[in-house]
């Protein structure tokens, strides 16, 4: 149980790493959803479902969605705005 | 305020943190002890509730209120997302761009749009029994929805998702659970007590007012991520 415990959260800071050292906004919304789902993973070993169940919908589908959507429309408004000068 | 102010104000708020943070670190019992004072008096109080899941009756009969906090907070943030993302002067609609999505995510998301739906009602309705709830059943119906986005395109979206009636449906699960707090002030047991009868441990229909707050939840998120999932596809799809 111990080992299951220390090999996920070695697996949490591995894929937390790569998430804080992805430079591209839209890459970066996969890895989160990637680190998400790891997450999850670490709070069923910890037994805690409830949470996990919560962890999986929010942050590996809702959250990535909206940060890939909210780039987009900024991607959008910055093209706009060199236009104009 | 100078660089330098700003950096000695940071490392005086950053040391007090720190310090704060290790005494209270070294007076928390250890990872995985068998000492649990909040869980010994939390499971006795869900089994006497026949509620077989206890998170559900910590979430929905023990700490209600904190849970109607929470429902009301997701419907103030959704409130300000649809504020500032609406459609502005400046900006015009357009029609969306016919979508080119590979025939593979096509099969994928119209076979898992069904599967999902019916897991997300799974979700809410089993709550109290098994882990999961309003929460999670609304957040997986409201994205699995959006796979209807990914597999077909906007319009088809469009026609299944009336957005005036999810918005009607995000009042209606905050109300619905508000009411059913009040019942108990109406009922002279107290804001949020679980009045209702408690039915047999593990079916469908027990645990007193919990599945109905979890529908409540369930009506109430499902409805308001809809509606700021739709709020972040109309900027990003519909406006140019």
């Amino acid at each position: 149980m111990t080992i299951l415990v220390c090999a996920v959260l070695v697996l949490v800071a591995v894929t937390g790493t790569v998430v804080v050292t992805t430079r591209d906004p839209k890459a970066q919304a996969v890895t989160l959803s990637v680190y998400g789902l790891v997450l999850a993973l670490l709070f069923f070993a910890l037994q805690a479902p409830d949470v996990a169940l919560s962890q999986i919908a929010v942050g590996s589908a809702l959250v990535p969605l909206m940060v890939l959507l909210a780039v987009r429309t900024v991607g959008k408004g910055v093209g706009k705005g060199r236009d104009a000068k | 305020m100078t660089r330098r102010t700003r950096l000695l104000v940071f490392a005086v708020g950053g040391l007090g943190l720190l310090v704060v943070l290790v005494i209270a670190m070294a007076g928390i019992p250890g990872f995985g002890g068998g000492l649990h004072p909040y869980r010994d008096r939390a499971v006795a109080a869900g089994l006497a509730q026949r509620t077989p899941n206890v998170v559900a009756s910590v979430n929905f009969d023990l700490r209600g209120l904190d849970t109607f906090g929470e429902e009301l907070i997701l419907l103030a943030s959704v409130l300000g997302a649809a504020t500032l993302l609406r459609t502005t002067r400046t900006e015009r609609r357009r029609e969306p761009p016919a979508p080119r999505s590979l025939p593979s995510t096509v099969l994928a998301g119209y076979l898992m749009l069904p599967v999902t739906l019916v897991l997300g009602l799974d979700v809410v309705v089993h709550g109290h029994l098994t882990p999961g709830g309003g929460f999670q059943g609304g957040v997986v119906l409201a994205t699995g929805l959006h796979l209807l986005y990914v597999a077909g395109s906007y319009p088809a979206l469009r026609r299944l998702r009336p957005l005036d009636w999810y918005e009607y449906g995000e009042a209606a699960g905050s109300g619905l659970f508000a009411l059913t707090g009040l019942a108990g002030v109406v009922a002279g047991t107290g804001l949020l007590s679980n009045l209702l009868p408690h039915g047999s441990f593990g079916s469908l229909l027990s645990t007193g007012t919990v599945p109905l707050l979890n529908v409540a939840v369930g009506i109430g998120v499902g409805a308001g991520v809809v509606v700021l999932l739709a709020a972040f596809l109309e900027a990003e799809v519909a406006t140019r």
